[in-house]
Order: C-alpha cells, then sequence, then structure tokens
C-alpha cells in the first residue's frame, strides 16, 4: 500500500526531463513573441500548464527548436548539460542584445544517473511553480528595452567537456553583452532538475 | 681639392644617362667576364669610380671589397654612390667570409636571451593563485560557469531571421500616431475638453495604487502622498482627512456603496475605516503585511488585496473581521471589484491573471479558489469594471503589454469580445446613462476612450494629460468621469451628460434611499 502511494507522487528522471524541456520549449516560444521577434500572426495560442501560451508556427522555427530540445534531452538524462542560453542578437550587426539564460542544477544522488532516480515532489505543485515562472517571463516585457531592429535567437548549450559531440553541432564562443543588466526570476524545480531563469539586458540603447 | 671631390660625386649620382660605373657590373657582363676567367674587370671598374674619393678616410682597398661583395641581384640604384657606401662605416662586415651563403653571426646572436624566452613560453600559464582565482571569478560571472570545463555547443542550422520588412509589434506601444476614429461617432455631443481641472501635488504615480473615489454622498477621496484629501463636489470645499507618518503612505481609497465611510489602504499594510461625517477613524484592519492596492465593498465586506497577491474578505462589523482569505495570485493585486449586485468579485492582478470568485452579498464564507482563472491578457490586469445592465458582463483591460480590453460572460466563463486599445489600459468605466464605457490609458496619447458597447466603436477620445492617467472615478448621477493623471492634475469631463429628456429619471435614480449608511453607524 505503501510503496502504490510512493508510486504515484513519484516522479521518474525521464519525466523531470520532459517538464524541463516542455518549460524550455514555452519558454522560447513565450520569449519569442513576447519579444516581438517574429510577427505575432504566426504564433497560435495552446493551453499549457494552465496557461494560455503562444506557440510559433512557423516551420522554420520549429525545425529549429524541436532537434535541439531533443538532444538536449538527452543530455539532460547524462546529466550532461549546465545551462542553456537563449541569445537574441541584431541580424544585420549581430550584435547580442538579450540573453536568457535557463540554467540547470541536478538535485537527488549525483552518481546515480540510472533511470530508478525517482523524485517525491506533486506534479501539480511542479506544474504550480513553471507556470509562475513563464507568467513573469510575460511580465517582464514591461520593463526590458524594445528591440528596435530585426532581431533573430540561437541557443547554446554548455556541457560539460566529456560529452559526445553529433553532427550538426559545433563548439561556438560562448556571448555575453556588454554593460548588461541582470534580473533573476523565479526558478522551479522537479525535486530532480532545479531550473534558474535569468534574462540579462543592455541597459542603455 | 675636397670640394671637387664632392661636386664630381654629386654629378656621378645625378647622370642619368652615363653607362653605369658605380654598383656591381650588370649580369651580362659579369658572364661574359666570368667566362674569361677574372673578375677582375669588374674590381677595376670599381676602382675607377671609387678613385674619385680617394679622399675618404676608407683605404680604397676596403671599398674595393664592399663593392665586390655585393650580390648580382641588388639593383644600382639601391646601393647609391661609392661615396655614401663607404661614408656608411660598416667595418665588421667584412670580416664575415662566405660570399652569399648565410651563416648566422653567433656573436651577434643572443643566444642567452632566445633560450631564456623560448623557456618562459611554456612557464605562461603558471599565473598566482589569487590571479587564477580572479579569472575564475571573472568567467563566472561572464558565463555563469567555469568556462575552461564547459563546451559551448550550438546546433548549426540556424533559426531563421524575421520575414524582411518585419517591424517589431511592441513598436507599437511607442507609436504616436492615433487610431483612427468611427467616422459616423457619436450622435451627442461630448465636450472635448475637460470641464474642471483641479491640482494634484504628490500623488504617487504607480499603475498598481488605486488613488481615487467618488462616494455617493458627491464627495471625492484622493490619496496625495501620505494623506487623503476630501473635496466636495457640490461646494468645492477642499478638507484634509488625514496625514500618515514616516514611510508610511496611502495606496488605496474606496468609499462604502452607499454610506459616509472610507476605506483607506496603505503601504505598511493595515485598512483604516473613517467615518468621514464625524471626521473620525473608525478601526483599524491589521489583515496584510504588504501594501495593500486593491479594495472593494460588497455591502458590509471590504475585501482587500495586497502586493503579495493575497485577497482578504474583511467584515467590519466584526471584532474578528478576517472572514475569508484567498491565496490565488502570485504576484501584487491591482484591480478588485465586485459586482453591484454581490454574485462576483473580479481580481486582477501583476501576474497577468483575471479570476471570478462567486460570491453572495453578506454571505459569511467565501470560496478560496476562483470560479474562473482567466489568462488571456499577457500584462497586469488593473482596469476591472461590471456593466451596470448586465450583471453577468465584466470588462478588463490589460497594462502596457496587452493593450487590450476584454469582455468576459462571467455566467459561463467565456470572452465575449476583445478590442485592442493600443495602449495600456489603467482604468475602466461603464457608462450608467448610455450603452458605453470609457476607458484611460497611458502612452502615447495618454487619452480617454469612450467605446459604444456592444459595436466597440470609438465614440470620442479625450486628450489633455499630459502623462499616463491613473484612474478613473464617476461622479454619482452618472454624468462626469474623473480621471487622475501622473501628470499630478484631475480632470473632470462631462462626458456622459444625460439627454435632457432623460433628465427625470435620472434624478429620481439618485434620489434612492441609502441602503448601507446609517446600517453601519
Amino acid at each position: 500500500m505503501a510503496t502504490k502511494q510512493q508510486s504515484q507522487n513519484a516522479i521518474t528522471l525521464k519525466g523531470s526531463a520532459k517538464l524541463v524541456m516542455d518549460y524550455l520549449n514555452f519558454g522560447i516560444n513565450s520569449i519569442l513573441f513576447q519579444r516581438g521577434i517574429y510577427p505575432p500572426e504566426s504564433f497560435k495560442t495552446e493551453e499549457h500548464f494552465g496557461l494560455s501560451i503562444l506557440v510559433s508556427t512557423d516551420e522554420k522555427i520549429q525545425q529549429f527548436l524541436q532537434p535541439v530540445l531533443n538532444q538536449m534531452k538527452d543530455w539532460l538524462l547524462d546529466q550532461k548539460i549546465q545551462k542553456m542560453a537563449m541569445v537574441i542578437y541584431n541580424v544585420t550587426t549581430k550584435e547580442v542584445l538579450e540573453r536568457w539564460d535557463f540554467k540547470l542544477q541536478y538535485e537527488g544522488s549525483p552518481n546515480d544517473t540510472n533511470s530508478e532516480l525517482v523524485g517525491n515532489k506533486d506534479l501539480s505543485t511542479i506544474q504550480k511553480e513553471i507556470r509562475d515562472v513563464l507568467r513573469q517571463i510575460c511580465s517582464t516585457v514591461s520593463f526590458l528595452p524594445l528591440l528596435d531592429c530585426p532581431c533573430a535567437f540561437d541557443l547554446q548549450i554548455y556541457t560539460k567537456p566529456e560529452v559526445d559531440v553529433p553532427q550538426e553541432w559545433a563548439e561556438t564562443a560562448p556571448s555575453y553583452i556588454a554593460n548588461s543588466q541582470e534580473l533573476q526570476l523565479r526558478s522551479f524545480s522537479t525535486s530532480l532538475h532545479r531550473m534558474n531563469t535569468v534574462v540579462s539586458y543592455k541597459t542603455d540603447m | 681639392m675636397s670640394q671637387f671631390a664632392f661636386v664630381n660625386d654629386l654629378k656621378n649620382v645625378v647622370r642619368m644617362d652615363e653607362p653605369i660605373t658605380s654598383g656591381p657590373a650588370p649580369r651580362w657582363m659579369k658572364k661574359s667576364m666570368d667566362s674569361s676567367g677574372s673578375a677582375n674587370t669588374s674590381r677595376n671598374k670599381v676602382s675607377t669610380s671609387s678613385s674619385f674619393n680617394a679622399n675618404t678616410k676608407i683605404p680604397k682597398e676596403t671599398s674595393d671589397l664592399i663593392a665586390t661583395k655585393k650580390t648580382p641581384s641588388k639593383t644600382p640604384s639601391k646601393s647609391k654612390s661609392p661615396a655614401s657606401k663607404s661614408a656608411s662605416n660598416t667595418p665588421a662586415k667584412p670580416k664575415t667570409p662566405g660570399g652569399d651563403r648565410f651563416i648566422p653571426s653567433r656573436m651577434s646572436t643572443n643566444f642567452d636571451i632566445s633560450h631564456f624566452k623560448m623557456n618562459r613560453e611554456n612557464e605562461d600559464l603558471e599565473i598566482s593563485p589569487s590571479q587564477s582565482d580572479y579569472r575564475k571569478a571573472m568567467s563566472e560571472n561572464l558565463h555563469g560557469c567555469d568556462i575552461n570545463n564547459v563546451r559551448v555547443l550550438s546546433y548549426q542550422n540556424k533559426a531563421p531571421a524575421p520575414p524582411e520588412g518585419y517591424q517589431n509589434a511592441l513598436k507599437v506601444v511607442y507609436t504616436q500616431s492615433k487610431t483612427p476614429m468611427n467616422i459616423r461617432g457619436a450622435t451627442r455631443y461630448i465636450p472635448h475638453a475637460p470641464d474642471r481641472i483641479l491640482d494634484a501635488p504628490e500623488i504617487v504615480d504607480d499603475y498598481y495604487l488605486n488613488l481615487i473615489d467618488w462616494s455617493f454622498s458627491n464627495t471625492l477621496a484622493v490619496a496625495l502622498g501620505t494623506s487623503v484629501y476630501l473635496w466636495n463636489a457640490d461646494t468645492g470645499a477642499i478638507d484634509q482627512l488625514f496625514d500618515l507618518e514616516g514611510a508610511d503612505y496611502v495606496t488605496s481609497v474606496s468609499w462604502v456603496p452607499n454610506g459616509n465611510l472610507l476605506a483607506v489602504g496603505t503601504a505598511l499594510g493595515p485598512v483604516q475605516l473613517w467615518d468621514v461625517a464625524q471626521t473620525k477613524r473608525l478601526r483599524i484592519m491589521n489583515s496584510h503585511s504588504s501594501r495593500v492596492g486593491a479594495m472593494s465593498w460588497n455591502t458590509h465586506i471590504l475585501t482587500t488585496g495586497s502586493r503579495t497577491g493575497q485577497l482578504v474578505h474583511n467584515d467590519v462589523r466584526q471584532r474578528e473581521h478576517v472572514v475569508g482569505t484567498i491565496y490565488s495570485h502570485t504576484q501584487e493585486v491591482c484591480g478588485l471589484k465586485w459586482a453591484p449586485d454581490g454574485r462576483y468579485l473580479a481580481s486582477g492582478g501583476n501576474d497577468n491573471l483575471l479570476n471570478i470568485y462567486s460570491g453572495l452579498p453578506g454571505q459569511a464564507t467565501y470560496q478560496s479558489e476562483p470560479l474562473y482563472s482567466f489568462s488571456q491578457h499577457q500584462a497586469a490586469v488593473k482596469a476591472l469594471d461590471w456593466c451596470p445592465w448586465q450583471t453577468n458582463v465584466l470588462a478588463s483591460g490589460g497594462g502596457t503589454a496587452d493593450r487590450t480590453i476584454r469582455f468576459w460572460n462571467c455566467n459561463n466563463g467565456q470572452c465575449i469580445n476583445s478590442v485592442n486599445a493600443n495602449s495600456q489600459v489603467c482604468a475602466i468605466l461603464w457608462s450608467k446613462t448610455y450603452r458605453e464605457l470609457v476607458s484611460a490609458h497611458g502612452f502615447a496619447n495618454n487619452q480617454l476612450t469612450i467605446w459604444k458597447y456592444p459595436a466597440l466603436t470609438k465614440v470620442a477620445e479625450l486628450t489633455g494629460h499630459t502623462n499616463r492617467i491613473l484612474n478613473l472615478a464617476m461622479s454619482p448621477d452618472g454624468s462626469t468621469v474623473l480621471s487622475a493623471g501622473a501628470d499630478e492634475t484631475l480632470r473632470m469631463w462631462k462626458c456622459f451628460l444625460p439627454d435632457p429628456n432623460k433628465k427625470k429619471d435620472q434624478q429620481k435614480r439618485s434620489s434612492r434611499p441609502t441602503l448601507l449608511g446609517p446600517g453601519l453607524r
């Protein structure tokens, strides 16, 4: 009886990774919409985590996002990722205007990488935490500076050195913003992964 | 003699048409010489030219040596005249033997320094511990981790750039253009200038506060910084109700619907209840620990919303005033409104949520879970008002990032309609006289917009404020709208003046007997 109860509340490593990836996916889409990087008519509303989130319908964006997120999920299960940075840069000058850092921490026993690892946090609590962060992402638009030029974005994944790099992936230089202001958003934890979201942006345009 | 030598030398240099005498012999000449087995001719030629500088210090022998040592590749023009050659003292050169082969001179090469420098290159990474700590800290600051232990990877098929000619939609917020108005407009006359302008010095320019309210007995309460002022709209008399001390300031005011009680929310949390007729404070309710930005009455229940997102129902008659607490907002509550019939409570917060709770007037128990939770607004929801003629319809407006006004049917939880206002929506009021509503906006035009409902066409735009509008209040007869602007003015707009033929009906309504006022004290 007790074990049954346990399994109901448990969250597996895979489930946790999926939650983290869902958060990243919706977070990135939300940022793309909220910051006006792509035209708003190319987004559609979807209900997730009890929120209406605008998700891009642009095929090219999805063709970029999905492989990256899938690859990240694999690395996440191997505990290879330290953080992911979403870089928003000016298309013409390539100047980085904004960077969203999604920092990952691994909770639970660090050496135990097998899939038996389970957390004990209630799913609704996790979803509530994720919802709060996603909402906060929406509300940041009120103080972030206007991106007054055509911008594009890139995802940079900070991994441990021993990671296998598949084809189509390459190392890049980390990008950072001179004279940047940083803002730490709320964090959430699935009891296996803890996600910290930080946005840094140029102070004077 | 010597001066002639110099002149000759100069001539020798300047002349171009003569066969070249100085410098090495041309290749063809040299070859023919070599074939004859003697280089002496070339030396002789040189020596003839160098015979001019017989007076120079360097002996003839040396100058000859220099000339013969020259490699044929050197162009004559470069080697100038023998005179200048001999002037440049190069005594070390003739000592090195070996024609045109490169043999490094061990004397001139500093092997000690070279060796030292080569070895030092390998030791370059060895820096002092404090320096390495500093580098580590810097890299952690910049990248969030130690960059040496990290690989930064990115997918090579990059995301596309936005389509050509696309402009950031948020730019609309920053544009100055006026939105086109309905051409037909209104059939009635709406004065476009304010009827009266009052000064409101030190009004707190904060979107999340609710600083004005107009009472049933035609008194306007205005919170200016630390004090509350009362402006009697009939006589124009101004009274200061009270003044807070210290860092505290007034964050919200709200009149009981049909009486003379004023609830005042403060920045430190306590809510004060004032009897204005006697200028007497009745009680202080400590239900919040942070500032109370929004309040709404439902007969004797005062619902207050604070910065923490907490909503508290206070029964002002009881000693234990807290009768219900709701934790459905995660951020500051800035909009709070009971429906006139007390069946619903709407709350809007900085977490972009609009929550609807069901309630009954005077009921002691309250649900802690919202009936509906709408997340369609993309910014803080401050502007809220219930439709006076359709009691289940709520109008709500979002902040800068949202800029839309939405209409909700709270019986079934549907969004009936929405309209883009192109500017931050700071307040909404429904007209009691017409099927219209007025919304107050911020940047860029700081205007009040009057909309027809349900057509949602613009009837009029009232401009005048030089900074965003913070709040709206309506006079008890419904004819005048008062707007409080961040430009420290209160402007009155007589935009809902009733038609003359409907006037009698209007007067009847305003002389309705008070329901609660005497009952509360």
